[in-house]
């Protein structure tokens, strides 16, 4: 049984070295912070990289904030990523008085990174409030927000948590508003407009700006650092692609200034155009959108269906010789399923990002989350199925000296047969769910959809990845059904239909 | 041979078996008959060596190990205990299967004892939900006889049966236990089929032997009250007093 159990591990780390080491042409990895603005310059940055020809362009769009993407970066998960220098100097380095890029160099190349002349353009936090209101409470600067404690404000969470943001803005001002609600950035626009938000954090190169009659609040006390956009690279990129790091300097050095960048947004966030066509417009190229979504689509329903199938399989073969080991060892089963518990009740999401720290982003640690996700139900049916088999048919076998490995193979699991697949059914739903979540890490798959969707606030684009998902688990629901056919011996199917 | 001397048993508190003594002479039957809870499938386990006596000792065939036991016995309980996933010949055959025979070997004796049971051959493909409970019992004594085992042991095997199947069945097993010359000990609390069955009888209740001897002896020199209660509360067939010699 321990050798068997060895035999899973061992297959769970084949499995997973394989998803990590596809043999591939050298790729540069370029990263992205799950906003607007980060997932176009990252897209700029990959059709440089890919003009270039160096190297290969590999995107890991959509890693959540500051601190997975600069993680991602520092443990050399990814190469290259657009990254904002009041960031740098407040969340990354954590030395708020170091304002300008050259004072940056020394220390982050201490950590292997190098930072590229400034984009060009300043993307500060900025306050902004409906023009009505602005007229009609005398509203100019942030400081005079301060007569106005009623206000409802809405922030998004980076926001509300960061030095450089809420809580420092509101000492620095004295500012205190009893109602503050925490939102996802994209989502605050339509609050404010609608009325259900007075003010909100935004962006002063967030494409809504030019096109809704908002006012941002002067800094006139100057609290908010430069936010100047520059790319952050891991010197291993600039010593091995030299010509693609002189290329991004060259072509984005000085060159995307406020309005250019706010235009840019505007055309993913309000005219719903891919950031690749975004990112084509300012290179100066014309793209075609429409067949790229069609192998997009395409892409990503084949990651989707590989991080399902992947997890589900180790899920199956840790998960089946688990569940046979605590039906034979009553006093372990408990251990063992309170184990296996405990994962489930970790929020799937936490649970992700509790791999990162052991196995990076993207592919890898998603699968290995999933995989322990979809264990559960395995490891319970396949314990239930098996301990809960008619005892004297069980008796039975020792008298007919089926033993060992033949009563399991000839009698217990072909037995239990109906109810370990019922579990291994709903793992597998379950995890076509879960696998939308894996895109917050860079694992790929319709969860991109949902998570650029979110970021753009653009229904449309989150449902082009939750109704593919819906319909994959249909699908794998009843292909299981079909599956039930072969595996589950035609008698018990009979006998169960029967009685 | 199988020989229990001075055997208790217990689980957990309660007194399954209280210092049983018992021996079953080669190629005879031999019936244990009572009532539920009386001990008597403890009995078949023990000897079968799924259990250990607390006190006592069980020996078979000369102090046969426990472990080689099981390829001695064959053993048939109520209902049959076939596996509902495998076809009537599959369940036959599974002790061959395991023991390694070749699948001639196996086919060949799959039709011996389907002759020796009278089961056509066709039946043969069908899954136990598509039987009859005489057909899925002669099964199951068929798996038992499959490794040729010189001693069987049977458990309640006709106790499921209707009044009519089961006197018939009761008929063909005393021709066949007759024919293969095996040691059995067979299990039942119906006093009809122990006279049918068993030259030899031991009467159980509670845990010991109350009497041992025939069903004559039973009957005319009971060794307790609870022996003539016992018999009387079933009332033997007119048939069985005639037989009996009154």
């Amino acid at each position: 049984m321990r050798r068997r159990a060895a035999l899973g591990l061992a297959t769970l780390a084949l499995l997973v070295a394989a998803a990590a080491a596809r043999a591939e042409p050298p790729s540069v990895r370029v990263g992205s912070k799950s906003f607007t603005e980060s997932y176009i310059l990252a897209e700029i940055v990959a059709q440089i990289v890919d003009e270039t020809g160096e190297a290969r362009a590999e995107r890991r769009f959509g890693l959540g904030g500051t601190g997975l993407a600069w993680g991602a970066l520092a443990a050399g998960h990814i190469d290259v990523y657009p990254e904002y220098t009041g960031t740098i100097a407040q969340a990354i380095l954590k030395t708020p008085a170091l304002t300008s890029v050259d004072a940056m160099r020394a220390p982050l190349a201490a950590q292997s990174v190098i930072v590229s002349e400034p984009l060009g353009f300043d993307n500060t936090y900025a306050l902004a409030v409906r023009r009505e209101s602005a007229t009609r409470l005398g509203l100019r600067t942030i400081g005079d927000l301060a007569r106005h404690p009623e206000l409802r404000a809405g922030f998004d969470a980076g926001f509300l948590e960061r030095a450089d943001g809420w809580p420092g803005l509101q000492q620095h001002y004295g500012l205190r508003f009893p109602d503050v609600r925490i939102l996802e950035h994209a989502l605050t626009y339509p609050a404010l407009v609608a009325g259900s938000l007075d003010i909100i954090d935004v962006f002063s190169t967030d494409g809504q700006l030019g096109r809704m009659d908002l006012v941002l609040l002067d800094d006139d006390r100057h609290f908010f650092p430069e936010y100047a956009a520059v790319l952050l690279a891991r010197r291993a990129l600039v010593e091995r692609f030299p010509r693609t790091w002189a290329a991004l300097q060259r072509r984005l050095g000085g060159r995307l200034d406020t309005a250019t960048m706010a235009r840019l947004n505007a055309l993913a966030d309000l005219e719903h155009r891919s950031f690749a066509e975004a990112a084509a417009t300012f290179l100066g190229r014309s793209s075609t959108a429409s067949p790229q979504r069609a192998r997009q689509l395409a892409t990503l329903t084949l990651e989707h269906l590989e991080l399902v199938a992947i997890s589900l399989a180790v899920a199956v073969l840790i998960g089946l010789p688990l569940g046979i080991l605590a039906a034979r060892r009553r006093r372990l089963a408990q251990v063992e399923l309170a184990g296996v518990g405990l994962f489930q009740t970790i929020p799937a999401l936490a649970l992700l990002s509790f791999m990162i720290p052991l196995f990076g982003i993207g592919r890898v640690p998603a699968l290995v989350a999933l995989s322990l996700y979809a264990l559960l139900p395995i490891v319970r049916t396949t314990h239930a199925g098996i301990s809960s088999l008619d005892s004297r048919l069980i008796e039975m076998t020792t008298v007919l000296g089926v033993r060992g490995w033949r009563r399991l193979a000839w009698i217990e699991l072909p037995l239990a047969s109906m109810t370990i697949m019922a579990g291994i059914k709903t793992s597998a739903v379950l995890t076509v769910g879960t696998a939308t979540l894996a895109a917050f890490i860079g694992g790929g798959g319709y969860g991109t959809l949902i998570v650029t969707g979110l970021a753009l606030n653009d229904v449309g684009t989150i449902l082009a990845g939750a109704i593919p998902a819906a319909v994959m688990a249909l699908i794998i629901h009843a292909a299981f059904e079909a599956l039930d056919r072969v595996v589950v011996p035609r008698a018990l199917r009979a006998a169960a239909s029967v009685s | 041979m199988i020989v229990l001397r001075h055997v208790t048993k217990r689980f957990g508190s309660h007194v399954a078996l209280d210092g049983i003594s018992l021996t079953v002479e080669p190629g005879r039957t031999h019936v244990l008959l009572g009532s539920s809870g009386s001990g008597k499938s403890t009995i078949l386990k023990l000897v079968l060596g799924l259990l250990r006596p607390d006190a006592g000792e069980v020996h078979v065939d000369d102090n046969l190990p426990r472990s080689a036991r099981l390829a001695q016995i064959g053993y048939v309980v109520q209902g049959g205990a076939l596996y509902p996933h495998l076809t009537a010949a599959r369940n036959v055959t599974l002790p061959a299967r395991a023991a390694g025979w070749s699948m001639e070997r196996q086919t060949s004796r799959l039709q011996a004892l389907a002759a020796l049971v009278d089961l056509e051959p066709e039946l043969m493909r069908r899954y136990p939900h598509e039987l009859s409970g005489g057909q899925a019992q002669r099964l199951s004594l068929m798996r038992a006889l499959m490794l040729d085992p010189p001693i069987l042991l049977l458990d309640e095997p006709l106790g499921a049966l209707d009044p009519i199947i089961r006197a018939s069945l009761q008929n063909q097993l005393v021709r066949i236990f007759a024919e293969l010359s095996k040691t059995v000990v067979l299990v039942t609390h119906d006093v009809r089929e122990a006279f049918v069955f068993g030259a030899a009888i031991t009467l159980l209740s509670e845990g010991r032997v109350v009497q041992q001897g025939t069903l004559a002896d039973l009957a005319h020199r009971p060794a307790d009250p609870f022996v003539s209660e016992f018999l009387s509360a079933q009332a033997p067939p007119p048939e069985m007093t005639r037989d009996l010699g009154r």
